[in-house]
């Protein structure tokens, strides 16, 4: 290994040189002022009129949560805690209470559930956590308040949320409504690829998605 | 009606509009700021924001006044007035209109003080006072931005005084005059083909540049520079004090676009409609109106430059002034002392500004070439492997 070639790693590249009418500034700050004019004559305003004028927000926009309710009007959540515990923020604190015994659907449900609005940092993990699509995030982006308090959104407020914004196109319910969530269609649904390395023979390593690792049986056997 | 009452209404038209038309222009370089960035700008307070500036001088004026306990009071309260009064003195002696045009009414004189036969000398004496407002206000804040900014305002407004004196001296040989009226005179008698534009051209370029650089506008505001000082010099200022600053910057700026015009433009002068011969009736305030358009002009160049160019490094801002305006300021001041001497006609000097301004490039790009080869590890056109 005495006889290695140095490799390219590092190309240097010296500045331009500068020619005769640059270095005097004069065309180069014409050019500016042209282009500054030009926008100044032929004016396309690229800003909204805030409060006359709503914004149009993409449809992945993440803003105040909303609790989903099911086709009992009852609340979709069955106090699972899965979002408590995705929460980054820890902005989420649920009281789980057994459910009445004519629900034969769930064994629990939330006695209270406060989101602090304030604490949240809208990265949707809540969502993307629940196994019963029932918190969900909306498109209302104007939340004020004058107090603290009144910005830590209980049960109530959250499901009054889901009243507000359930029949606007842009906040759709992301499921089937009724149905209580996908992780009762577990078995049915595609597989999608996990974030760490899988055996050959585990179900998601047959899934359609990019970006599966398979171990060929040489990872932790399941 | 007795001089003394036509110096006195003249002083307080001029103090009274003054401030008024600052405000103005703030409105309008924010009106401008923001259409060429594709943005509406100010559109609150009125029809299309015109009464943003009422707005604004309200707010300013009752905005609590606050003196940081650090600061050296006497020098802190006196920095913004030095400001204001050395931008409003070099007004003093600058005309606004037609001076002695027997046609307008005898009770309007357009200038404060007719006559001064030093007048450039004083505007330059004056405006370069104006720095001890900033290297005061710098200095009494006791803050480091500040001091920073006073430091580099003191550098760059004394090195960019040489350059702004020098380019009107080919003017002042030319003309035989400091006084800004007879400049003015001699210009709108001959018309437009004596315009001083024409045999001063690179001066009226450096001129500019270096007032500018006088009135700490971009790309020359070194010493406020938002993004580095947080505003230099006034980061400690707030409410009146802070309004005086810019309200002597805005002055400043006036001043500039009305000497450009005169100087350089032409003053009142235009063909056809405002020339010593004509005489219909308003002819005087044709001519008032048309020096205002051509300073309002400038103004509006000046705003422009500001949103369009990035602000210098201080060693290019240095090396302008040293290496290329001073030698060239100079060079045109020979070159008009010889053409005067040997009475050449004045068109020479057209020529004799372009190969100057040719003359400009070459230094610069020579000089520019040379600081990247004396860079340590220059390799000329090379890639280099590691």
């Amino acid at each position: 290994m005495t006889d290695t070639k140095p490799t390219k790693t590092i190309t240097w590249v010296e500045e331009p040189e500068i020619g005769f009418w640059e270095s005097t500034f004069v065309p180069a700050i014409m050019k500016g002022l042209k282009t500054t004019l030009q926008h100044v004559l032929d004016r396309k305003t690229v800003t909204q009129q805030y409060p006359e004028v709503e914004p149009d927000l993409p449809l992945h926009y993440r803003g105040v949560h909303r609790l989903n309710r099911d086709e009992q009007d009852r609340v979709k959540c069955v106090a699972c805690m899965m979002c408590a515990t995705a929460c980054p923020a820890n902005c989420i604190t649920i009281e789980a209470q057994a459910a009445p015994a004519e629900w034969t659907d769930r064994d629990k449900f939330p006695k209270s559930f406060v989101l602090d609005e304030l604490r949240c940092i809208y990265c949707g993990m809540c969502e993307e956590a629940c196994p019963v699509d029932a918190i969900e995030l909306t498109h209302i982006y104007d939340l004020t308040g004058e107090t603290r308090a009144e910005l830590m959104y209980d049960r109530e407020k959250l499901l009054s949320v889901y009243d507000q914004t359930k029949d606007n196109p842009r906040d759709p319910v992301r499921t089937s409504r009724g149905v209580l969530g996908p992780s009762s269609e577990f078995a049915s649904l595609p597989t999608l690829g996990p974030a760490t390395g899988v055996p050959n023979a585990d179900r998601s390593a047959k899934a359609e998605t990019a970006g599966v690792i398979r171990t060929n049986g040489e990872g932790p056997e399941t | 009606m007795p001089e003394i009452l036509i110096t006195l209404l003249t002083i307080t038209v001029v103090v009274g509009a003054i401030p008024g038309v600052c405000n103005y222009l703030i409105l309008l370089e924010r009106k401008l700021s923001a259409w060429m960035q594709d943005r509406i700008g100010p559109n609150r307070v009125g029809p299309m924001g015109l009464f943003q500036p009422v707005a604004d001088g309200i707010k300013l004026l009752l905005k609590e006044e606050v003196i940081p306990s650090h600061v050296d009071r006497v020098l802190f309260v006196l920095a913004p007035a030095i400001s204001v009064f050395t931008a409003m003195m070099a007004f003093a002696v600058v005309p606004f209109g037609p001076v002695n045009d027997p046609a307008a009414p005898s009770f309007i004189r357009f200038m404060i003080a007719p006559n001064v036969d030093i007048g450039l000398v004083f505007i330059f004496a004056i405006t370069s006072l104006a720095v001890y407002g900033i290297v005061l206000g710098g200095w009494a804040s006791n803050n480091k931005y500040s001091a920073l900014g006073a430091l580099r305002a003191s550098a760059q407004v004394v090195s960019y005084e040489i350059p702004l004196g020098m380019s009107v001296l080919g003017i002042v040989l030319l003309s035989g005059s400091l006084n800004l009226e007879e400049i003015m005179k001699q210009q709108t008698d001959g018309g437009i083909m004596n315009w001083n534009i024409w045999f001063q051209p690179l001066a009226a370029l450096m001129f500019f540049t270096a007032s500018l650089a006088e009135a700490n506008r971009l790309p020359f505001d070194l010493a406020e520079c938002e993004q580095e000082l947080i505003g230099g010099w006034h980061t400690e200022y707030s409410a009146l004090k802070w309004a005086l600053f810019f309200l002597g910057e805005y002055t400043h700026m006036i001043t500039i676009s009305f000497l450009t015009s005169i100087l350089f433009f032409g003053g009142w002068s235009f063909p056809f409609i405002a020339t010593p011969e004509s005489v219909y009736v308003g002819a005087w305030l044709v001519k008032v109106l048309v020096l205002m358009t051509k300073a309002f002009l400038f103004i509006c160049v000046i705003i422009m430059l500001r949103w369009t160019i990035p602000r210098f490094r201080f060693d290019q801002l240095m090396e302008l002034a040293w290496k290329v305006m001073i030698p060239l300021s100079l060079a045109n001041l020979v070159m008009v002392m010889f053409c005067r001497h040997f009475e050449f006609s004045r068109w020479w000097l057209f020529a004799g500004s372009l190969g100057l301004f040719a003359a400009w490039g070459v230094i610069s790009s020579n000089l520019r070439a040379a600081e990247i080869q004396a860079r340590p590890g220059f390799q000329a056109k090379k890639v280099k492997t590691v």
